[in-house]
């Protein structure tokens, strides 16, 4: 099987790569473009630790194909932060301590912001069900819950 | 050098980062930021293969031949080994039995057993080929549940007992007497970041061994005895686990085996990383277990005797079985004081895989055992079992000496024992009694959905109970700009140990947390170390770096009450200041200073647990340094005619003594409680008749999700330090909290009874799914209409 040239818009940066056809793009990221923050927790759809957006829809990363992601905008969780000034959801989630090993926090984080993206004032039940397809195995997800509800309205507030 | 007086002023009261300072994790920003590196983040060096294992396929048979034709044929594929290119001892059990071979050979003893691996230019190509070998089996009969193998008498060794005073004659006089079976399904770890290793060889046959383990010394000693060389020439370095739980406290031996055999063979960076499905058949779980029960107790609930038989789910190996199984036995009595009792533990081999350690270790187990007790005699009595529970509370810290109330099962005095004034104060703050009545008017008014409440206390023994394991050691440079440089052998999950251990170096010295480096664990560093496990992390290794803190501080300290011309004692760390009599020195002066006076600025630490002791023959002995309680309130509600269920209201309190960082405890009591919870209820292992575990991913093993977090969770420290003297007065508290998690269980259970207007023991066994639910609401109302 030949390599498929792919260029895509990573982070803002123009990305090009070669992959396998059957790579995923979680795979991709990880191995050609070193964006090691996009992790594999089951790689079959079901923990969300390979969360990325692509052109602004929440997908995990192991189950699309790299080749798919032909002229398209991603974003990981390294795009959230400004330089050195961190996304307010990064902040928050540091400041509630809504995190522990930190292996899932990276999709937590980009599915939060698709969320705050879509709904800037969402309830706490929206939050709780929107990151249900997100798995923690260290926290309760009580402290990332109260995080995603300060970051929507520090967002809400600078906005 | 300034030689000025202090300026009060100027300096900080107080340290940024010190000793109970509710600091964030110490890679928090680089979790957020998406750079923290952990093992599978590692660039890759050139060359490196990827291996995948090949499996077993049967869970007892006799392996009469493997052809690996198509794997070798395969695009990709290296190489591939088997038991017969192993140099050294084809094993890494964690203690010595020499049962969990690296490699099996003639005999497969589990499904998921690993038989062979395969080397290949990338993960794929390597997990690809795995699946072509050819591999010819002639089935043995297998045992595969606890039931089986207790009709069997399949154990790994003799039945184990041990208890005080004479249960049968209590027994035989008790006023009320009720026997039961309890039985709890086992819970896969599911760390996020699976088994993974990364070996790289070096000069002379040696090798380096990036591996997500706890115990990087077991690490060490597994390689070493599979490649058949000394210990010196294997090293092992681990930063971060992206969790552990336990599951990686012997788990990694494997894989990082293999991967260093790779590395040895061909010269070649190895790296063997399970894929998820493979990491749920290749490594053990918590045991389940099937606990019968036979009680005594008088018309307050009181029990005046008691009997255990616990049997537990091993699989086809030891690996820690024998300390978990004791562990159980240790927490049979939770607690309560039980003034006749024997306890018997019958450890089961299996044609199953070998079930490990997790959070608890055995504790949960025995613990929800004796808390259905309680619960069964409630209902009998028709009490709230909160009463019954506080009936038998040991005596409490103060009150204990002569009460005759103090001596748990394994003669071991209780001295410290708090439950009772913290379950008083969590009944208030929970509304507990008020909101019990409340929830009962409504049931009565609900047809359809009811509601349960359940208040359920821990107490949890904190020391490994092998006393050996009780030891740990750290290394501490100071350099000459007055930066710390701090290592140890504990290991880093997410638990903020590594946070921890700094906060206590920076108390030590007085400086901020931002001057303490905090490095990943080496064997080379700090050497023969125990796991990170039994929660006790940050009491060994914090009290191991404290005391090389001191070491320096004291070398600093004589060389500036030198300088100064004043006594040692004359010489006092402040926040950002050392004074030394009329002389105020900051710390990057002192280490330049002390360098310059040709003084070490590198010391270990060490530490052992006191106190402690145990023998194993008599069933008697000190095998805890002290006890960590907490306390949960949980009110759930059920759907009576599909058995879906959800928790509404959690609330707890919980003793991690003087904390070292509240933040980061609050964080350990809340995973804890959702994970035991999770244990209780959503997370069930289903494996088929043939011994294949058929809930191999997320897909269909159910941990908590998001959506199951109860919408009101109110969680607070006890405000107390610890009676002994532990690292600045604080409690572990990486494995209590889970067993908070029963009281999810037991809320489930009395939203049941309500079912039968609570005149019966709802006996909900664990975990207790929906269909679990919905089949005591059935059991419960068939009983009812039969009268």
């Amino acid at each position: 099987m030949s390599n498929i040239h792919v260029t895509t818009t990573v982070n803002g940066d123009v990305m090009e790569f070669l992959c396998e056809p059957d790579e995923s793009l979680m795979d991709a990221l990880r191995d050609r473009l070193s964006l090691t923050g996009v992790k594999e927790g089951c790689g079959s759809g079901d923990c969300g630790a390979c969360s990325v957006t692509v052109d602004g829809r929440l997908v995990c990363s192991c189950l699309v194909l790299a080749a798919e992601a032909e002229g398209c905008k991603i974003t990981t969780v390294e795009g959230l932060a400004k330089g050195d000034k961190l996304h307010p959801l990064q902040q928050k989630f540091l400041e509630h301590a809504a995190l522990q090993c930190g292996i899932c926090t990276p999709g937590f984080l980009v599915a939060s912001k698709a969320l705050l993206d879509r709904n800037p004032n969402p309830t706490e039940h929206e939050i709780r069900y929107w990151l249900a397809g997100n798995l923690c195995r260290c926290t309760g997800y009580d402290k990332i819950v109260r995080a995603v509800v300060d970051a929507a309205a520090e967002l809400r507030r600078t906005a | 050098m300034q030689d000025t007086a202090p300026k009060p002023a100027t300096t900080p009261t107080r340290i940024t980062g010190g000793v109970g300072d509710p600091s964030p994790h110490d890679s928090a920003h680089k979790h957020v930021a998406g750079t923290a590196i952990y093992t599978d983040d590692i660039p890759e060096p050139p060359g490196t293969l990827h291996i995948a294992l090949g499996l077993s396929t049967r869970a007892h048979a006799e392996v009469l031949a493997l052809d690996f034709s198509q794997v070798h044929a395969a695009s990709g594929v290296v190489a591939v080994f088997t038991a017969a290119d192993i140099p050294g001892r084809n094993d890494v059990s964690p203690i010595g039995k020499s049962d969990d071979p690296v490699f099996a050979t003639g005999l497969v003893e589990h499904y998921g057993q690993s038989l062979f691996a395969v080397a290949a230019t990338s993960m794929l190509a390597a997990r690809r080929a795995a699946r072509l070998a050819d591999v010819i089996y002639k089935d043995k009969p297998a045992i595969l549940t606890v039931d089986e193998a207790m009709d069997a008498k399949s154990f790994l060794s003799d039945p184990y007992t041990f208890g005080i005073g004479d249960p049968d004659a209590a027994l035989a006089a008790a006023p009320h007497r009720l026997k039961g079976r309890v039985r709890m399904g086992g819970q896969e770890h599911f760390y996020l970041e699976g088994q993974v290793a990364l070996a790289i060889p070096g000069e002379d046959g040696d090798v380096t061994v990036h591996s997500s383990t706890q115990h990087p010394t077991e690490i060490q000693h597994s390689v070493a005895h599979v490649l058949g060389l000394p210990f010196n020439a294997v090293t092992v370095e681990v930063r971060r686990m992206g969790g552990g739980f336990g599951g990686k406290e012997t788990q990694g031996n494997l894989p990082a085996a293999v991967a260093a055999l790779v590395a040895a063979k061909t010269g070649r960076p190895a790296k063997l990383r399970y894929d998820r499905d493979d990491d749920f058949e290749v490594t053990g779980k918590r045991h389940d277990f099937r606990i019968d029960y036979d009680v005594g107790f008088d018309a307050g609930g009181r029990i005046l005797g008691i009997t255990f038989e616990q049997a537990a789910r091993c699989g086809m190996s030891f690996d820690l079985s024998m300390a978990i199984c004791d562990r159980a036995m240790f927490h049979a009595d939770n607690c309560y004081f039980l003034p006749n009792v024997r306890i018997t533990s019958y450890r089961c081999k299996t044609n199953t895989v070998s079930n490990t350690a997790f959070r608890g270790f055995g504790g949960p187990q025995g613990m929800a055992g004796i808390e259905r007790v309680m619960e069964a005699i409630a209902a009998k009595l028709g009490k709230d079992p909160l009463a019954v529970r506080r009936a038998n509370f040991y005596a409490a810290k103060g009150k204990s000496a002569g009460s005759g109330r103090s001596l748990t099962p394994y003669h071991m005095e209780i001295e410290d024992c708090i439950i009772g004034e913290l379950t008083d104060e969590l009944v208030r703050t929970s509304g507990y009694e008020k909101r019990r009545a409340g929830i009962r008017a409504w049931n009565a008014k609900s047809p359809i959905l009811k509601r349960g409440i359940s208040l359920t206390p821990v107490k949890f023994g904190i020391s490994f109970t092998n006393t050996l394991m009780n030891q740990a050691g750290a290394l501490l440079h100071l350099y000459t700009d007055g930066s710390l440089h701090l290592n140890h052998g504990g290991t880093e999950m997410g638990q903020g140990l590594f946070q921890k251990v700094a906060q206590v170096v920076a108390e030590e010295f007085q400086c901020d947390l931002s001057n303490v480096k905090i490095t990943a664990t080496r064997t080379d560093k700090v050497p023969n170390t125990s796991p990170t496990a039994a929660s006790s992390g940050s009491d060994l290794n914090g009290m191991a770096a404290r005391e090389a803190a001191r070491t320096i501080k004291m070398r600093l300290a004589e060389m500036l009450a030198v300088e100064a011309g004043t006594d040692v004692e004359a010489v006092r760390f402040i926040p950002g200041r050392i004074i030394a009599g009329r002389r105020t020195f900051t710390l990057p002066e002192a280490a330049a200073l002390a360098h310059a006076r040709r003084i070490s600025l590198s010391s270990t630490g060490y530490y052992a647990t006191p106190k402690i002791h145990w023998d194993r023959a008599s069933g008697k002995g000190r095998p805890f340094f002290y006890f960590a309680y907490g306390a949960a309130v949980t009110e759930s509600a059920i759907d009576t005619l599909t058995g879906e269920n959800r928790m509404l209201r959690v609330d707890i309190l919980h003793d991690a003594g003087r904390s070292l960082n509240p933040a980061i405890d609050l964080g350990q009591i809340e995973g804890g409680f959702i994970q035991g919870a999770g244990w209780l209820t959503t997370e069930e292992l289903v494996w088929d008749g043939k011994g294949r575990l058929s809930t191999h991913a997320p897909s269909t093993y159910k941990i908590p999700a998001c959506s199951d977090r109860p919408p009101v969770m109110n969680m607070s420290l006890w405000h107390g330090e610890n009676s002994e003297d532990t690292i600045y007065r604080s409690k572990a508290v990486g494995e209590p909290p889970l067993m908070l998690g029963i009281s999810a269980l037991l809320a489930l259970s009395d939203a049941v009874a309500s079912v039968g207007g609570y005149a019966g023991d709802a006996a909900l066994d664990a975990p207790a799914t929906p269909e679990r639910v919905l089949m005591a609401v059935q059991a419960l109302k068939t009983r009812v209409a039969a009268g």
